[in-house]
């Protein structure tokens, strides 16, 4: 820990981009992540040739990272393409990091694309192929409908142990679409009430169709340097204060108990890494697949007690305005959620770091948390970020 | 739980556990160093890393430990339950509750295992224990 805790603050992400976030018809996952990481290089100020590090994930290819190299053109020195699922892009952080310290490259290039709205290849047929490439033999012939129905039975076993309400998660759902309302880059923002949320079509109780996030296309990237270099590049450096990733099961059926995600491991190390508490933390990034996740993450990274999540967020207590800005941009329930969003979340809370959030612009932002969660419940990587003045 | 004897399948614990399902039989695994109920099947030990897993018949009795109804059209085939059983070994599985409908399967609800044949294959569900009233 002592060692993690020297690269604090040794790394900073310089550039960030997202493209085609919503509807991008006839893009292909690869043109939505070049679009996004040609931006995001422009963004640090440095051209591709320079990046010579790559981390990427694909949730079909299982070998992406080969095609996003022979795409973009570059030679990396550092390649990490881990695929823990949504979480992946927030996991990426600290191997890069210690990339970049080691001196094993110079300019990491984090990046994602899906064209999971718009493809042809669907819901149907990614289903039935993965009973071939990711067996779960143990849980498939009970048909659950995934990952919506772990999350469903995450929300019912949390329902059970702390008298959480359905109301109490329709008010993440609501504050999540209060802040798509001054995202112009949200792609659901209409107005949405509880009621709406809890007259939703049920999908898998005791979660709506309004409980889940979107199905959208989107690419997004993001560029790490060495602290000293971001300096001297033109956009405010964003520091990488504290990492922690944990994975403790891919199975909901193996995890061991519904209502404490592995996210305690992975808060707690990127806290410690940081020497911070969840009370410094200003903006909060929680990847919310579900709203059950975000009284999880909550709860499990320090914000509230286990079991007082649903309390914590009456009230419209995470939306404009409340006492925690959650999902600042919307989340994956109501801005952009293509098949991952963990590289989402850390975006948004670099733009907030930076100033950059326009209309939901969070006053005097000075540290984020971007936590990612990956499969059923089933990978958790939390970062926390903050401006030089919290170096 | 008494030790049984193994499924005659070759190979792996995924196909003997099947196997043995499909002969109508349900088993879990004990392992023979720190004597751990094991589910679902593996080649060792998930608590100590033991090599020698033992096939046990479990009572077949457990509660519900969370619970969900899949809505699908009727034509579909209609809603269904999904549910995560403890059985009284100490182990979890995802399996479904039958006999009551899928809203009326209570968490906590004490429940038995069954062997069905589904599409050629076996598969364990479970039935509300009928003392508790909850058996249509």
């Amino acid at each position: 820990m002592n060692e993690l805790k020297a690269l604090r603050g040794s790394a900073a992400i310089a550039g960030v981009a997202t493209f085609g976030c919503g509807e991008a018809p006839g893009y292909s996952d690869m043109e939505l992540l070049a679009n996004a990481a040609r931006a995001a290089v422009a963004d640090a100020g440095l051209k591709m040739s320079d990046i010579d590090g790559l981390c990427t994930a694909s949730g079909g290819a299982t070998m992406w990272a080969m095609p996003v190299v022979e795409y973009l053109g570059i030679r990396p020195s550092y390649i990490d393409s881990t695929m823990i699922g949504g979480s992946s892009f927030i996991a990426h952080l600290l191997p890069a990091m210690q990339a970049l310290q080691s001196g094993q490259c110079n300019a990491v290039l984090v990046c994602y694309g899906s064209a999971q709205r718009s493809a042809t290849f669907g819901r149907r047929e990614v289903v039935a192929s993965r009973r071939f490439l990711d067996p779960q033999p143990y849980e498939s012939p009970y048909e659950p409908m995934q990952p919506l129905s772990a999350y469903a039975l995450a929300a019912s076993r949390h329902m059970h142990d702390f008298g959480t309400t359905r109301r109490q998660l329709a008010e993440v759902a609501v504050a999540a679409r209060a802040w798509a309302q001054r995202n112009p880059e949200a792609f659901m923002r209409e107005p949405l009430s509880i009621d709406d949320v809890l007259g939703a079509r049920m999908v898998c109780d005791p979660l709506t169709v309004r409980d889940s996030c979107l199905v959208t296309d989107g690419g997004g990237a993001y560029v790490l340097v060495r602290a000293d270099r971001a300096r001297d590049l033109p956009r405010t450096p964003v520091y990488v204060l504290g990492n922690g990733t944990a994975v403790w099961n891919r199975q909901i059926s193996s995890m061991h108990d519904l209502t404490v995600t592995a996210a305690r491991d992975s808060g707690r190390a990127a806290f410690a890494m940081a020497g911070l508490a969840p009370k410094d933390i200003d903006v909060v990034q929680l990847y919310d697949a579900f709203t059950i996740n975000v009284l999880l993450f909550l709860e499990d990274l320090g914000f509230c007690a286990k079991g007082e999540g649903g309390a914590f967020v009456e009230g419209g207590a995470i939306g404009p305005g409340g006492r925690l800005p959650v999902n600042t941009n919307g989340g994956g329930l109501s801005c952009v959620h293509p098949g991952m969003y963990g590289i989402f979340a850390l975006i948004e809370a670099v733009r907030q770091l930076r100033g950059d959030g326009g209309e939901r612009q969070v006053a005097g932002v000075k540290t984020a948390i971007a936590h990612g969660n990956g499969g059923t419940l089933s990978s958790q990587s939390t970062a926390v970020l903050g401006l030089a003045e919290t170096l | 739980m008494t030790t049984t004897e193994l499924p005659s399948q070759q190979g792996g614990v995924l196909a003997r556990h099947q196997a043995a399902l499909n002969e109508g039989r349900f088993l879990i695994q004990r392992c023979g160093s720190c004597s751990r109920a094991v589910y679902f099947p593996r080649e060792l030990c998930p608590h100590c890393g033991h090599g020698e897993l033992a096939w046990v018949q479990p009572a077949g009795t457990g509660t519900v430990y969370a619970v969900t109804t899949v809505r699908r059209k009727p034509e579909a085939g209609g809603d269904f339950n999904v549910s995560l059983i403890d059985l009284d070994e100490g182990v979890r599985l995802m399996s479904r509750v039958e006999g009551v409908p899928s809203s009326e399967v209570r968490i906590g609800q004490r429940v038995t295992a069954r062997v069905v044949q589904q599409g050629g294959q076996g598969v364990v569900v479970f039935d509300p224990v009928a003392s508790e009233g909850a058996r249509a």
